[in-house]
Parts: C-alpha cells; structure tokens; sequence
C-alpha cells in the first residue's frame, strides 16, 4: 500500500518533470531539469522494485547525458 | 495550409495515437506477471549454475552474454566515432592547454563547487570500483561501476582543472583501458572456444558460496572488464569534448 501510493506519487512527479523539461526555455536550463527528471526516473524505477535499472539511469540519465549536452553547448558558445 | 487546418490535423493525429496507446496499456499484463517461461526457469536455475547472487548479471554476462559483447562494442564503436569526428581538423589550430590557461581568467566555480568535486571524487571512485566488481553479488554491474567511475575523473576536472584532468588520464592509457575492457571481454568468450567449450561458457572456478565475492567465475571477471572499459570511454568522451571547447580554435597554422 505504502509503495503504492510512493509509486503515484512519483509516477506524477515524473509526468511533472518531463513535462518541465518540454517547456524550460534556455539551454543550460533544460539541461538542468533534464538531469532532475533523470533522477526522477532512476527514484520510480527503484520503486518499482528494479534496483539495477535505477543504477544505470542515474549514471546515463541524470549525470552522462547532461554531462555531454553541457559540454557540447559550451563548445558551440565559445565559438570564435 | 492555415494554422487552423494544422492544429485540427494535429488533434486527429493525436487522437488516434492516445486510442491506440490506451488501448495496448490495457492488454497488458499486470506489474510483476511476466507471462513468459523464461524469467521463471532463469530465477530456479541460475543461482545453482553460476553460484552469483546478482542475478541480473548472471543473465548479462553468461545467459545473454553473447549480446553484452555487442553492446560493449557499440560503446566502443560510438566513442571510436566520436574521436575520428571531434579531432583537429585541417584549418583548426590546437593551443598548447598551458598557453590557453594563461589567458583565461580563474574559473567561475568558487571554493565551494571545488570543496563539494574533491569531497566526492574519492566516494565516486570507491562506489565505482564496488560496483563494478560486485556484479556477481548484488545487483550492480560493470557498466553503472564503469560510469561512476568516470564521474570521478570528472570531478577532478570539477575541483581542479582541465590539466590535472589529462594529466590522471592520458589519452594512450584510457585508449588502452578501453581496448582491454572491450577485447578482454570478447577474449574471455573465445578462450571458452579454444577449450572446446560454446562461447562465452563459463569455465573460471565457481566459488563455493554463492554470492560472495570471489564467486560465480567469468561473470565477475567480465562485469570488471566491462567496468574498465566503460569507465575509459566516457573519460575519453568527456576529455575529448572537453578538448574541443578549450583547446580547439578555429583559423590559424
């Protein structure tokens, strides 16, 4: 029951966030909230009783991806 | 064609695609009832075959093991691209990084984003090192260890500088690394061959408690490998990004 009602809570937060990550104007900015659902998901998936899954989103979701989008935007802004 | 007709275009679409996604969700089968035989056999057998605990990782590096291989080399493949791509080009000149630092003024992170990069990095290297080297216990892997792993060069960049950055991963070591990683675990399949045995077979000893460390053969070795390799090649993608943005300019001998 307890993890049930765990599991909406973070199924909406999650819906929240890539809504957020839709609307965010600004580059660095959507990067940011695309790292935050990250961790969003890699949370419902270890909810969801898939501990390995939320291992490997929280590495490429919330810190490689970003990672890469942060650095190639850094690149195409000091373009000179 | 008028914003008006789009829009209505649109909503039909949209329509069409909600009824037909609705209609797939509610064919499914409950969360937990796989109705499928082979998760249930896997769970009664792998324990006993493999003496690992981490089952997940039992299926990654010897049931499936075949298909790990090429996932690593996609890895591999990708971060090899990558490379080839991101290199100087013809009509880019690269400054020595010395000459570069020289001109730049003291980077924007303060005393705390330096403080918060170093109190991590020796975290991030252990959970890494953990990770990937307890695949056969637990479930974790190679290829999360190999990422926290990564995130520790990372933030030596984070707190220090790009220099100390390059200089703890040298590009001839992380292309090395990456190469043992990726072929490592190619040849521990083949070795299986050489002795007669189907690829990827696990014939490293067992262990004799299931789940410890030293347990369940090849699949513990492999996980390693794999943590290897991935840890190089997102060093290698970072540092080569990295590079990019500060070393190489555009024009010039």
């Amino acid at each position: 029951m307890m993890t049930q009602a765990l599991q909406v809570v973070i199924l909406v937060l999650v819906a929240l966030g890539a809504t957020l990550v839709v609307m965010v104007r600004g580059r660095v900015r959507q990067v940011v909230a695309l790292s935050a659902y990250g961790i969003g998901l890699a949370v419902l998936f270890f909810t969801m009783q898939a501990p390995d899954v939320t291992l490997s989103e929280l590495v490429v979701g919330a810190v490689a991806l970003p990672l890469i989008l942060l650095l190639t935007i850094a690149r195409v802004r000091w373009r000179r | 064609m008028t914003p008006g007709q789009r829009r209505v275009i649109f909503l039909v679409a949209m329509a069409g695609l909600a009824a037909f996604v609705i209609w797939g969700i509610t064919g499914l089968p409950g969360f937990g009832r796989y109705p499928g035989p082979y998760g249930p056999a896997i769970l009664k057998v792998a324990e006993g075959q493999t003496n690992a605990t981490g089952i997940v990782s039992a299926v990654n590096f010897e049931y499936r093991g075949i298909d790990t291989v090429g996932e690593e080399f996609i890895l591999f493949t990708a971060v090899v691209g990558m490379t080839v791509v991101l290199r100087k080009l013809r009509g880019e000149r690269q400054r020595p990084a010395i000459e570069e630092a020289r001109e730049r003024a003291q980077p924007a992170g303060g005393t705390g984003v330096r403080a918060a990069a170093l109190a991590f990095t020796g975290p991030a290297a252990l959970i890494g090192w953990w990770l990937a080297t307890h695949a056969q216990t637990n479930p974790s892997g190679g290829f999360q260890g190999g990422v926290v792993l990564a995130t520790a060069f990372l933030l030596v960049y984070l707190g220090g500088e790009f220099l100390t950055f390059r200089r703890l991963s040298p590009v001839d070591i992380t292309d090395a690394a990456e190469a043992i990683g990726a072929g490592g675990f190619a040849a521990v399949g083949v070795t299986a061959i050489a002795a007669g045995l189907p690829y990827m077979d696990n014939y490293l000893p067992l262990g004799k408690v299931p789940g410890a460390v030293s347990s369940a053969g090849t699949i513990a070795l492999i996980s390693f490998l794999v943590g290897i390799g991935v840890a190089a090649a997102f060093v290698q993608i970072a540092g080569e990004l990295l590079e990019q943005t500060m070393l190489v300019r555009e024009g010039g001998g």
